[in-house]
């Protein structure tokens, strides 16, 4: 257990996590350098592209330090988006250290601090990495300071580096088996390991991936989870070297993988306990919570053909997404669907994008709500995430929506505007700090529904990029509220309907209005949108017909010519929702939540 | 789904052994299976096939013109040659055409002698039958007293005189050899002849100097400066009136399409020249359709107007998947299920032809798919738009049925209207023809 080192890397976005993975992985020489490729860890297409991290990833890195001994150094790889929160506490809990990798340049950002209050909470020990040394705007002499002044850590701890470059690297690999403690634990004590990760493999079921933290399992054993209470027979364990590599067992201080012919990843959650059926521990290891959505949406087919395809793809997908739930749906204007909750905006982005690409599906998203509280007259407590269910308005004596403590790091010269922001989005009981000379941090209680509806899209805007930000949730607050439903052509567009704040309700009937009409193309006849709230029309706007699109010439025989174009056109007039006659592109859905950014 | 009438015997619109072309060396010994076309028996009595054929030789290459053509005139002989070759491939594909139509390029740059021998050459090769359309097209400055005879001479019935326009900015802004006044003086010594059938061709929607507004919306009664936009509009209006006032007996007012390459699609992104705005184009049809038609003209197809019984009889077969045969550089043909067109470089052609192939570029086989959506949008680019009975049988699907929330809305709007058991588009339908055809 001596030589095992658990650690994790932590930073901002884009301070360089994935490049510094990449080089500790080629430095200890895993990889042959021509079966390398870079963000290594990032298998799916959309984290490379969007250069994040949505899956942990685990790797085992057997290092020879220069004290001559042989170390395994398992690197568990988070994902670095506050929608993965719960995810990265559960990676984090299996650690003993972590690297907090801080860009030299953008110094100290939101989710630098955040990250390492993460890092606190689990007592983990704390090596800060000065990345990017070698960018002409580094200015390493800054960031020791604010090491000091805003993370309160001894900045003679720090270490420096290039991961672009490969300079500073074995550096690391040295402070990680000098700094970071051992792994504790007994390996002769009932098992107690836990989860912090599934990922479904179509051959093998689920493969839960876990830390032993007492006790040891092999093959043969009989695992029970604590959370479900289900018992399965361990098929096989192992590590992993990129590639799951078999063993003969995982025991105290092990990170590694059990198969256990777990049909999905559902049935397993993250933060979980494993133990053994006839040996069992005590009490399960501290932290589990389940995970709950907080964002909702219904997902359609376009062709109304397409939905046994849809319910087969989301049945895959979920195998390997524990956090995306959904149920049946379904609209009078889109026909059969379901209703999904996300961890956030970025996850429900995802989850649509690798829905089309993965899955080849044409499909469209209602209008993304929160899940709001209502108290009837008849004393029921109600939680509506779908407008379509939005109570009969006599009968509410209460509504209440979620609220959420939003943390937001800045240069002070852009406070007037995000404070302006954050009261325009309804934010109450705001706190300030200033952490270091000139750096703001700013938090508000904002409702969560304001979060959805652009905030940060015009935080970053308002900020010009320099701005971080992190939110929690915290509670729900009364709130007066009201159904804003969508009419095209005098048409309820139900997937268009909103639960809105009394107060705010016309600007965003207005704004829906306004952004269907940039998103609808113009048709062959008028179209009206209106917005309505209990029967008033609020808002209303038309989009004019065109007059013309024929092809003067349809020359001679060459038919095929102008054939092939409208072909074209047909092809793209698939991707619409017909609704009544109108034909709505998928993008107009989402777009009715945003608002002028200028 | 029942399939489309046409896959079964005994209905016959189109030629049951339509399917047998394909490529390949064509072989003394057994005739080419090339060679067969419609047979008289599988296409209906009064649908004869068409046949095109194309001229591909001009003076000069006009700005706005994407068609293929070269200026090499020396090259007529061996084109010739190669028709005539290309003629004897597909002898046996039609018993006989009602229709002949000869397009380019610009037919009238070809020598009388050419002209009349080429014509003889389809007579010999060919069965044109009694009372055929024969047209021929002509440039204004190429009409010589002599040609006209010629024309006379081979049986030609019909001249279609491209005019483009009546005034002479336009007619250099287009890249025009001729004048207005050398156009005029053209039409009149064709009708002297004793041309009966005479038909014009016109451009409108030019391109205007940015200078002076944008070429945008018409505001009549807004805005009290004329704009060169307004003044582009006006121009038109007038060589309109002056071609009703030579009373042709067919007009076809195209509006200008910009081809990629031209000389005046390049000047339109260099910023140079703007065309009008969706709005300015749609009055520039609506506006024409509504003079011609007050002056005694149909409005039959989108672009095309005609006396009562003057309509093109050849391009109508376009528009309703009769068979056509095309011959020359760049040609289309078309057998009931396979199109196909020819090498458009006249070289190529030439030297497929010499070689003993058919001068092929590619050809596709139509699927039901295809086949029903040429049926709609060429069916909504003519005012007699699209019998739904027929439709239904050669088609295999039932528009009233399948589409009827979207007609009666699209009937409510002015767009399409039925009647007589035919569902046509009204002419505000026919502006958007392209996008009726997609309900």
């Amino acid at each position: 257990m001596d030589s095992i080192r658990n650690f994790s890397i932590i930073a901002h976005i884009d301070h360089g996590k994935s490049t510094l993975a990449d080089r500790l992985i080629q430095y200890t020489g895993i990889v042959e350098d021509r079966d390398f490729q870079d963000q290594i860890l990032d298998n799916m297409d959309i984290e490379r592209e969007r250069g994040i991290t949505i899956k942990s990833q685990v790797v085992s890195l057997p290092y020879c330090a220069k004290d001559g001994r042989s170390y395994t150094l398992n690197l568990i790889d988070t994902p670095g988006h506050v929608d993965f929160t719960y995810e990265v506490s559960r990676s984090l809990a299996s650690c003993e250290g972590v690297l907090l990798v801080i860009d030299a340049a953008q110094g100290v950002q939101a989710q630098t601090l955040a990250n390492l209050y993460l890092a606190m909470e689990h007592d983990l020990a704390i090596i800060p990495v000065i990345n990017k040394i070698d960018l002409p705007s580094a200015d390493v002499e800054r960031v020791i300071e604010q090491i000091d002044s805003e993370l309160g850590l001894d900045p003679d701890t720090h270490l420096k580096c290039s991961a672009k470059a490969g300079i500073g690297i074995e550096e690391v690999l040295e402070a990680i088996v000098a700094r970071i403690p051992p792994p504790k634990g007994d390996p002769a004590a009932p098992l107690a390991a836990l989860i912090f990760d599934a990922k479904y493999d179509s051959f093998r079921g689920t493969v839960i991936h876990c830390r032993i933290f007492d006790g040891t399992v092999k093959a043969g054993d009989i695992i029970r989870l604590v959370y479900n209470n289900a018992t399965h027979r361990v098929e096989e364990v192992g590590h992993f070297l990129l590639q799951r590599q078999k063993l003969e067992s995982l025991s105290a201080g092990d990170v590694g993988y059990i198969i256990a012919g777990v049909k999905t990843v559902s049935d397993v959650r993250t933060g979980d306990t494993i133990t053994l059926e006839n040996r069992p521990c005590p009490k399960p290891l501290p932290g589990f919570k389940e995970v709950k959505p907080v964002v909702f949406a219904s997902i359609y087919p376009i062709a109304s053909d397409d939905y046994t395809d849809l319910a087969d793809s989301l049945d895959k997908f979920k195998l390997n997404d524990a956090s995306f739930v959904y149920e049946k749906d379904s609209s009078a204007a889109l026909g059969q669907g379901f209703r999904c909750g996300f961890l956030g905006l970025l996850h429900l982005d995802i989850v649509q994008e690798r829905l089309e690409r993965e899955y080849d599906l044409s499909i469209i998203l209602s209008v993304p709500s929160v899940r709001y509280r209502f108290t009837l007259k008849d004393g029921t407590v109600l939680f509506v995430d779908n407008p379509t269910h939005y109570p009969e308005p006599m009968s509410i004596i209460k509504s209440e929506e979620p609220y959420i403590r939003a943390a937001m790091m800045l240069p002070e010269r852009y406070l007037g505007a995000v404070m302006k922001l954050c009261m325009e989005k309804r934010g109450v009981n705001s706190t300030l700090n200033y952490p270091s000379p000139g750096r703001a941090e700013l938090v508000y209680e904002v409702p969560l529904a304001e979060v959805i509806f652009d905030f940060y899209d015009r935080f970053k805007s308002v900020t010009q990029g320099y701005g971080s930000f992190d939110y929690d949730l915290i509670d729900y607050r009364e709130s007066s509220l009201a159904l804003l439903d969508i009419l095209v052509n005098g048409e309820k567009v139900d997937a268009l309907s909103q639960i809105v704040h009394r107060e705010r309700a016309r600007a965003r009937g207005l704004q829906a209005c306004e952004r269907l009409k940039e998103e609808i193309p113009r048709q062959m006849f008028k179209i009206a949108i209106q917005g309505v709230i209990g029967g008033e029309i609020i808002s209303r706007t038309t989009i004019s017909a065109f007059r013309k699109d024929v092809i003067a010439k349809c020359y001679g025989g060459d038919i095929s010519r102008k054939r092939k174009l409208l072909e074209k056109q047909k092809k793209g007039k698939k991707r619409m929702k017909m609704i009544g006659n109108v034909s709505i592109p998928q993008s107009a859905f989402l777009a009715v939540l945003k608002s002028d950014t200028e | 789904m029942s399939g489309p009438a046409f896959q079964t015997a005994g209905t016959g619109f189109f030629p049951r052994d339509s399917l047998d072309f394909s490529a390949g060396r064509i072989s003394e010994e057994t005739p080419p299976t090339t060679g067969k076309g419609p047979s008289e028996q599988s296409t209906e009595p009064d649908e004869l096939p068409g046949l095109y054929i194309h001229i591909p030789f001009c003076l000069r290459k006009c700005a706005y013109c994407g068609f293929y053509s070269i200026t090499d005139l020396s090259l007529i002989p061996a084109y010739r040659s190669a028709l005539r070759r290309e003629m004897a491939l597909y002898r046996g594909w039609a018993a006989s055409f009602d229709t002949l139509y000869i397009g380019g390029g610009t037919p009238s740059v070809l020598p009388e002698e050419d002209l009349e021998g080429l014509i003889a050459d389809i007579r010999t090769a060919f069965t044109i039958a009694a009372g055929a359309e024969i047209t021929v097209e002509a440039n204004p400055a190429d009409i010589t007293e002599g040609l006209l005879a010629s024309l006379r001479r081979s049986g030609v019935n019909r001249l279609n005189i491209g005019v483009q326009s009546f005034d002479d900015d336009s007619l250099a802004l287009l890249g025009r050899r001729h004048t207005a006044l050398q156009a005029i003086g053209a039409i009149q010594q064709v009708r002297d002849t004793g041309f009966v059938n005479i038909g014009l061709d016109l451009i409108y929607g030019l391109p205007s100097s940015p200078a002076g507004g944008a070429n945008g919306d018409m505001m009549p009664h807004r805005v009290p400066i004329c704009t060169e936009a307004d003044r582009n509009f006006a121009t038109w209006l007038a060589t309109l009136d002056t071609a009703i006032g030579l009373d042709p007996d067919h007009l076809s007012c195209y509006q200008l399409t910009l081809e990629e390459k031209t000389p005046l699609a390049k000047r339109c992104r260099l910023g140079e020249l703007i065309l009008p705005g969706e709005s300015r184009q749609a009055d520039f049809f609506l506006r024409t359709a509504q003079i011609l038609e007050e002056s005694g003209y149909r409005h039959y197809e989108v672009s095309n107007f005609a006396r009562p019984g003057r309509e093109s009889r050849h391009n109508r077969k376009y528009w309703s998947h009769v068979p056509y045969l095309g011959l020359g550089p760049a040609a289309h043909s078309f057998s009931g299920r396979e199109r196909r067109w020819n090498r458009s470089s006249v070289d190529a052609y030439i030297g497929d032809l010499e070689s003993g192939r058919e001068p092929v570029e590619s050809r596709e086989i139509l699927n039901d798919e295809q086949l029903r959506l040429e049926a709609l949008f060429l069916g909504f680019r003519t005012r007699r738009g699209i019998c739904l009975e027929t439709f239904k049988i050669r088609y295999g699907r039932d528009l009233l049925a399948d589409k009827r929330d979207m007609i009666v809305r699209l009937s409510g709007e002015g767009l399409l209207e039925i009647r007589d058991g035919f569902l046509r588009p009204t002419r505000a339908g026919m502006a958007v023809a392209d996008s009726l055809a997609l309900i």
